[in-house]
């Protein structure tokens, strides 16, 4: 392609990804590094049906002045990064100090906000990734060897859980835990202890979250593993036939090197997705026993004070954590493509 | 004379003529953000009514009122002219900037408030309540008797009586309460902890002060209930747990006022839960005088950033929201307390009347306090599953706001 039409095909793309793309991450970042003004504080007089008491309020006119003056804010550099509510150093280095072992530094650790969001969404991502590859590869070559008549049956079926809002789903799935639910009971029956509850216990609710996950992602890997899997050749497969190969050594040898690219695609686009993993623990009500970087930016955002500056910071470090984990596969991807230039 | 009356009856019949045409709103546009419980269900409709040709009134009533309610009114023109809310959450509007005092208004208009509706701060009438709201105790009577209890009157009560139903077979678990991590547990929280003589903050400052005596306290009967309660109670929220008291599972709960009056009214609510459902006051704890609750109000607001003939709009049609001769409809008076003028108690208010008159403390209008009700919202749940000791989960809730309070300029 000429660079020129490379540039007219490309240009309507990178308008986009600069307006909602670039800009946003821009503004975030700003927003990262300056903290709201101070508080000018005043006593004033409330009344209301209760009768009247003298209590605080924020004095206006005064904060009104400060807000003209620095219209962004208080300028705190990398500050609210190395702050409680995110990387907490200085509480990082006192735990540090302070305790004897490993498993006391990491049960305290969790008692920071943001490890303990880090703690869940890093299990949620590597656990759940490679089981939804493998369950999607495992869909997809069981589907393929179906006879042709119940094919799309199958494959509409098999996409369901991706057809369903992760927030339906995962509140439908909720609810089938419950105590009283289908599949709560049945597991309280199979571990024959009535009072099991899948929603009071941190290691089931974790579990619950990953199969969710699994469940509600695998179609995905499926799909892409199912049109990888239409373009196996035939002579080869044949030849490892003819050859005396079990289907175990077919899969092994033939399907699996084919598909390693795509293998490679869904596990960058998975990586990504549950690295942000936020609707089951809404869906679930999970956020006492799971939280995850991007759960703590919603609840930063929600409070009856929104934490503006708090939600930009964990947004960046998300970024941050994101660019980390995806870069070995995006390393090997530009290593891929200069030995084939 | 003649002239006076002549110009009193066209005053009349021009305002009847206006008011045919909507609350006596010309034109502007009117929109409502707030809650969804029934009252302010009522409210939104009666508001509604007001839309005509020209007047255009919507309202979006949703339980994640506070979190678009701010957003809503910051842009210019605001998306909202008039948001409803409590004495928690005018603090967040008040805190931006983005409601206009309302003296002219209720000057000109307000005719039918009485004046303890008006919400003053600093002088300036910056919201209109409609009704009051606290938590207090629900219960099951047939229960109670069957067990041959009577109504507990403090916390410690309520404990020895859920043992006592636990141990007679009558209620597996009996002791409801929205508990949900976050914002419910945060709530029941402050209700223990002034019950137990508590304050948040150290006198005149946001300095946080709840890692004390009595927050610990506050904490060891909030455990000790949960021990009487659905294992899942910290995902139940009002609604979870009003259903677990239509299902029957519950003698013994805390709730809300606003909800006690249909509590039992939804379908399919088993007849013995109906016909034992009774209301009770706030109880006290630890030997205290002051009910383990607080007092809410529940009122309107209007945007700043809007036109003034918005405004005027947005005000009448809020004043028909809320007209006294709505209440007089039985449905629409037992649906809350409400504070307009005329009103008598039903036998659903008596737990939010025992709850005013036991000298119950108001949710505190702090500009500070959502950051320490966040802060408690999401620290606690580590001490009520069992993973920390009360002082350890109350260290990390004041370590918590104190990062949150410096960082939006509460704290050095």
């Amino acid at each position: 392609m000429k660079h020129k039409t490379f540039f007219w095909f490309f240009l309507p793309t990178a308008a986009a990804m600069l307006v909602f793309i670039f800009a946003p991450i821009v503004s975030v970042v700003m927003q990262s590094v300056f903290l709201p003004h101070e508080a000018v504080l005043v006593e004033v007089e409330n009344c209301g049906p209760f009768g009247c008491t003298t209590e605080t309020a924020i004095d206006q006119e005064a904060t009104d002045r400060l807000r003209d003056a620095s219209p962004l804010g208080r300028f705190s550099g990398l500050e609210l990064y190395f702050d409680r509510s995110n990387l907490a150093s200085a509480e990082v280095a006192e735990i540090w100090r302070t305790t004897e072992s490993w498993g006391a530094f990491g049960s305290e650790l969790y008692d920071l906000p943001f490890y303990r969001a880090m703690a869940f969404t890093l299990t949620y991502t590597f656990t759940v990734t490679p089981l939804l590859i493998a369950l999607g590869f495992f869909i997809a070559v069981a589907v393929n060897s179906v006879t042709r008549q119940i094919r799309g049956f199958l494959i509409f079926f098999s996409l369901l859980p991706m057809i369903v809002t992760p927030l339906v789903g995962s509140l439908i799935l909720f609810w089938m835990i419950d105590a009283r639910g289908v599949l709560g009971n049945l597991i309280s029956y199979l571990a024959n202890d009535p009072g099991l509850s899948l929603k009071a216990s941190t290691p089931l609710m974790w579990i619950s979250l990953i199969v969710y996950g699994i469940w509600s992602s695998a179609p995905f890997a499926f799909v892409v593993f199912y049109a990888g899997l239409q373009t196996v050749p035939q002579d080869t497969l044949e030849s490892a036939q003819i050859d005396g190969a079990t289907r175990a050594q077919q899969i092994r040898y033939v399907i699996v090197p084919h598909l390693m690219p795509l293998i490679t695609f869904v596990a960058l686009i998975q990586l990504m997705d549950n690295f942000r993993v936020f609707e089951p623990i809404v869906g679930f009500n999970a956020e006492a026993h799971a939280r995850s970087l991007s759960w703590k930016i919603f609840n930063d955002l929600t409070g009856e004070t929104q934490q503006l500056s708090a939600a930009a910071t964990t947004s960046v470090l998300t970024i941050l954590c994101v660019a980390l984990l995806l870069s070995p596969v995006l390393v090997r991807t530009w290593r891929d493509f200069r030995g084939k230039a | 004379m003649f002239l006076r009356n002549t110009v009193a009856a066209a005053a009349l019949v021009v305002s009847a003529g206006a008011a045919f045409a909507g609350c006596g709103i010309t034109d502007g546009r009117v929109s409502i953000v707030g809650n969804e419980f029934p009252a302010i269900q009522t409210v939104g409709a009666n508001a509604v009514a007001c839309a005509g040709d020209s007047v255009e009134v919507t309202t979006n009533l949703t339980a994640d009122h506070q979190s678009i309610n701010l957003p809503g009114m910051q842009g210019d023109p605001a998306e909202y002219t008039s948001a409803i809310i409590a004495n928690s959450s005018i603090v967040a509007l008040m805190n931006n900037d983005v409601i206009r005092p309302l003296d002219d208004l209720i000057a000109k208009h307000g005719g039918d408030l009485k004046k303890n509706q008006i919400i003053t701060i600093g002088g300036n009438a910056m919201a209109v309540a409609f009704m009051a709201n606290a938590q207090h105790l629900v219960y099951r009577s047939d229960l109670l008797e069957a067990a041959g209890l009577e109504v507990p009157t403090t916390y410690e009560e309520m404990l020895s009586a859920a043992k006592v139903l636990r141990e007679k077979g009558l209620s597996e678990n009996p002791v409801g309460g929205a508990y949900k991590a976050g914002w419910n547990l945060a709530q029941e929280f402050n209700n223990m902890f002034l019950g137990m003589g508590g304050s948040h903050f150290k006198a005149g400052s946001a300095e946080p002060s709840v890692n004390s005596e009595a927050g610990v306290k506050a904490l060891e009967m909030m455990k000790a209930l949960s021990e009487y309660m659905n294992p899942d109670f910290l995902t139940h929220d009002s609604n979870a747990t009003n259903a677990e008291y239509r299902a029957g599972n519950v003698a013994l709960m805390n709730m809300w006022g606003s909800r006690a009056a249909t509590l039992v009214t939804a379908e399919g609510v088993p007849q013995d839960v109906v016909d034992g459902f009774a209301i009770a006051g706030p109880m006290t704890v630890g030997g205290g005088d002051t009910p383990a609750s607080t007092l809410w109000w529940d009122g309107w607001t209007v945007a700043k950033n809007i036109s003034d003939e918005d405004a005027e709009a947005t005000f009448l049609a809020m004043m028909n929201g809320i007209r006294p001769e709505m209440i007089q409809d039985d449905d629409v008076a037992t649906q809350a307390v409400w504070l307009i003028d005329g009103y008598e108690p039903t036998p659903a208010a008596v737990g939010v009347y025992a709850a005013a008159q036991s000298g119950t403390i108001p949710y505190p209008m702090l500009p500070y306090m959502g950051l320490m009700h966040t802060a408690l919202g999401a620290e606690l749940t580590d001490f009520m599953q069992g993973n920390e000791t009360a002082e350890q989960a109350l260290a990390d809730v004041e370590a918590a706001y104190v990062a949150s309070a410096k960082e939006n300029g509460f704290l050095q």
